[in-house]
C-alpha cells in the first residue's frame, strides 16, 4: 500500500487519443492510465486495461517504441436499452519511446484483473553501432 | 420629453448574454454528438466508479470499470431500489530502489450508492468481475415487467 491510505478516488473520464486520424476502424480510442517504473535491472510498466482480454491485447516494441493497444468486445446484450452512461467503451492505445537498450527475448507481460504489468529487462551490454565515415 | 439610452442595446443585458452562451453551448453539444456516436459530454455524478445503467425486459445491468481490484476487496450490497458498491483499491508498493517516470493509476477508497429507476428483485442480485469489469445483474419484480397485452 502506498502512501494513498484514507484517500478517496476521484471520478475521471477517460481521454481519448489526441491523432484520431491514425486509426482505420472506427470507434473511440482511449489513452490507458499507466505508471512507469524503473530500477536497476529493469522498467516496469503497469497500465489499466479494463475489459481487455489477453487475446485482443498487442504489444509490440520495434525501434524503441512501445506500442500497447487493446481491443474489448462490449459485454452489453444486443436487447439492453441504455439508463445512464457515464463511461464510454473503446479500444485503447499509447506508445511510449524508450530510452533504455531493452532485451527483447526476456520480455515478460501479464494481464490480470484488467490491469497489464509489462516487464522490459534492460540489455546487458547495448551493442554499439558501428559508424563508417566515408573519405570522399 | 424623450430620454436617450445610448448604451442600451436588448441583447447585452445579463440574462441575454447568457441565453446566447447557451445557444452556443447546445450548438456545439450537437456537433459533438455527431462526432462519436454516442453523447460526447456524458452527464456523471462525479463519484468512483462511473457506472453505465442498461435495462432489458428481465433486469437491470450495472457495469463498473475496476480494473486491479480483487472481488474479495469489493462490497455490494442491494437494499430495496439501491445498490452500494463500495471497496478501495490497492496499489502494492513496488520497493524502494525503483524510479518512477510516470504515476497515473489511483489507489484508495471508494463507495458509491445507485438508484434504480424501477422496483426491483434484490435477493437475486449476481455480481460478476471479469477482466476489471464488474458487472451487476439486477432482476426486475414481477409487477415491474413489461406486460404482453394482445389486442382482440
Amino acid at each position: 500500500m502506498t502512501d494513498a491510505s484514507g484517500k478517496e478516488i476521484q471520478a475521471k473520464q477517460k481521454t481519448e487519443v489526441g491523432t484520431p486520424a491514425e486509426q482505420t476502424s472506427p470507434g473511440a480510442v482511449f489513452v490507458p492510465a499507466v505508471d512507469i517504473f524503473e530500477s536497476e535491472k529493469e522498467i516496469t510498466l503497469l497500465a489499466d486495461l479494463p475489459g481487455v482480454k489477453s487475446k485482443d491485447l498487442k504489444i509490440d516494441l520495434r525501434d524503441d517504441v512501445l506500442t500497447i493497444s487493446g481491443d474489448i468486445t462490449p459485454l452489453e446484450g444486443a436487447d439492453e436499452k441504455d439508463i445512464i452512461i457515464e463511461y464510454e467503451i473503446g479500444k485503447y492505445f499509447r506508445q511510449f519511446t524508450l530510452s533504455e537498450v531493452i532485451n527483447q527475448n526476456k520480455i515478460d507481460a501479464r494481464l490480470e484483473d484488467g490491469v497489464l504489468r509489462l516487464v522490459l529487462p534492460k540489455s546487458d551490454k547495448a551493442v554499439p553501432k558501428k559508424i563508417t565515415v566515408k573519405a570522399a | 420629453m424623450f430620454i436617450q439610452r445610448p448604451f442600451y442595446f436588448p441583447e447585452m443585458t445579463l440574462r441575454g448574454a447568457f441565453t446566447e452562451l447557451d445557444r452556443m453551448r447546445q450548438g456545439l453539444d450537437r456537433f459533438m454528438d455527431g462526432y462519436g456516436g454516442r453523447n460526447f459530454r456524458l452527464p456523471t455524478a462525479g463519484v468512483f466508479p462511473l457506472i453505465n445503467l442498461t435495462d432489458d425486459k428481465d433486469g437491470y445491468f450495472i457495469r463498473a470499470e475496476l480494473p486491479g481490484i480483487k472481488a474479495d476487496e469489493l462490497n455490494i450490497s442491494a437494499t430495496g431500489k439501491t445498490l452500494s458498491i463500495s471497496g478501495e483499491r490497492k496499489i502494492p508498493s513496488e520497493g524502494k530502489d525503483v524510479r518512477y517516470h510516470r504515476r497515473e493509476r489511483e489507489a484508495g477508497s471508494f463507495s458509491r450508492i445507485i438508484s434504480l429507476p424501477g422496483d426491483v428483485n434484490s435477493d437475486k442480485v449476481e455480481a460478476n468481475l471479469k477482466n476489471g469489469i464488474l458487472t451487476v445483474r439486477i432482476p426486475k419484480a414481477e409487477k415491474a415487467k413489461p406486460k404482453q397485452i394482445t389486442v382482440k
